[in-house]
């Protein structure tokens, strides 16, 4: 073991190495691994972000769930006071047509009833003249008595 | 090594000679000239203007192995979802990143990446050690000579650079150089100096103050000294001790099969073991040079 150049070769190489490591590969290394914590960190913040967004989204559905769930509520309220409606409205229409018809019925009985009545009384004239014709055995002169076979069929 | 002159203490001895490239001393037939030494004394004698060949090949090899390793995933480092190397590497950058954050209290962007450095490339020196000790010395010496000519036996080859002093302590003498650097970048001149004279023993006596200043700077500059000297020699200490015992067990191969077979054991055994040694080692000089750059950043400790 002698002590020889060999020690300042060393210390030269020594400090070339370490030149070189902290030049052209200590920084790079150290870029590569700054930029992935800084990706990590990135994407932690990103899925908290994401999850947040995701609370805030649903929060958000159930609200507009609720809101057509009252919706939806008013509309089937709302359609079955309008069938009752309808239904009220139906029946009182059916009421008064049946009332109308009824009236009707009556009216054109009434009138049926008023033009037998009158023919019934021109046929009984008619039978009364031909009577009273048949009974006096002359003619009777229709014209002449038109006035008080008038007044008879009134009468009757 | 295939030698006929082949002996426990020489093989040993073997092992632990470094290929040394210098200058040949006067009195040697290429006096003057440089060349690879071929014994011991040879390198010995070649003083302070020599080279480790070896320990700088390795040591060099290695740390470009985890640089380019590391730079190759840095280009293409995404922040999406990493690959299997990818996550590899951002595994012991993140773990070393981390300790520094923990340790280092000052603001110095070099310090995380130097701490990066020193783990991997020690780890990777300290792992050669794991690697049979006569595999690549073999290699080398048949490499020595066949290609450059050399005699096999003066082809020396260490095959983990923190076996030999000169690598951790040139190594620690870098950390230290770089912590006396910022100690005077970050305190001054005056507060570098205030804290080696100033505590452990201090007065509100001017007088007394002026006496207790030398026996403060004795105390904290050994103790400023102890810190590259220790950081460089618990590394080398631990690495030369497992590669010494795995040189002894490698001795048992030649002692008959039996023998041979219980080393075989014994080796994997070490080993196993060794794993856990040269990741700590490594871990401890990350940490320790961290903790040395934060006391150079730490301006009011008493």
């Amino acid at each position: 073991m002698n002590i020889n150049m060999t020690l300042i070769g060393q210390s030269i190489t020594f400090f070339v190495f370490v030149w070189f490591c902290y030049r052209f590969i200590w920084p790079p290394l150290m870029n590569a691994l700054e930029a992935r914590k800084q990706k990590i960190a990135d994407g932690l913040a990103a899925a908290e972000h994401g999850k947040h967004e995701q609370e805030l989204a649903e929060e958000r559905a159930k609200d507009i769930l609720r809101e057509a769930k009252g919706q939806a509520g008013e509309i089937i309220n709302r359609a079955e006071k309008r069938a009752a409606e309808i239904v009220d409205e139906s029946k009182d229409d059916a009421r008064a047509e049946g009332e109308r018809l009824l009236v009707a019925a009556r009216a054109e009985i009434h009138q049926a009833v008023n033009s037998a009545r009158e023919d019934l009384r021109g046929k009984v004239v008619s039978i009364a003249v031909a009577g009273a014709g048949k009974v006096l055995e002359r003619e009777v002169d229709e014209a002449t008595h038109a006035e008080l076979m008038n007044k008879l069929a009134a009468e009757i | 090594m295939a030698s006929e002159s082949l002996t426990a203490s020489g093989y040993i001895k073997h092992h632990l000679v470094n290929l040394t490239w210098g200058k040949f001393p006067e009195g040697y037939e290429h006096a003057g000239h440089w060349g690879f030494a071929h014994s011991a004394a040879d390198a010995k004698a070649m003083g302070f203007w020599a080279i480790h060949v070896d320990t700088m090949f390795w040591s060099i090899l290695l740390g470009a192995l985890f640089l380019l390793l590391f730079r190759r995933v840095a280009k293409n480092a995404t922040a999406a979802t990493p690959g299997g190397l990818q996550n590899f590497v951002e595994w012991i950058v993140e773990f070393v990143d981390g300790i520094v954050r923990a340790t280092f209290t000052g603001r110095n962007a070099m310090v995380a990446p130097m701490a990066l450095t020193i783990f991997i490339w020690v780890f990777l020196i300290n792992a050669m050690d794991l690697i049979p000790v006569d595999w690549i010395p073999q290699v080398a010496a048949l490499i020595g000579s066949n290609v450059f000519g050399m005699d096999p036996h003066h082809v020396f080859f260490k095959v983990v650079p923190s076996t030999d002093p000169n690598a951790t302590f040139g190594m620690a003498l870098a950390v230290f150089a770089l912590s006396i650097f910022y100690s005077f970048k970050i305190k001054g001149v005056g507060g570098f100096a205030a804290e080696l004279t100033m505590h452990p023993f201090s007065s509100s006596n001017k007088l007394l103050q002026l006496v207790l200043i030398p026996i403060n700077f004795l105390l904290e500059f050994v103790s400023l000294l102890a810190k590259p000297l220790s950081l460089s020699l618990r590394l080398y200490g631990n690495m030369f001790a497992g590669e010494m015992i795995f040189i002894l067990i490698a001795l048992m191969y030649s002692g008959g099969l039996m023998l041979g077979i219980f080393g075989g054991f014994l080796q994997m055994g070490w080993a196993i073991f060794h794993v856990l040694i040269i990741t700590l080692q490594a871990f401890i000089f990350m940490v320790l040079t961290v903790v040395y750059m934060d006391l150079a950043y730490q301006t009011d400790e008493h």
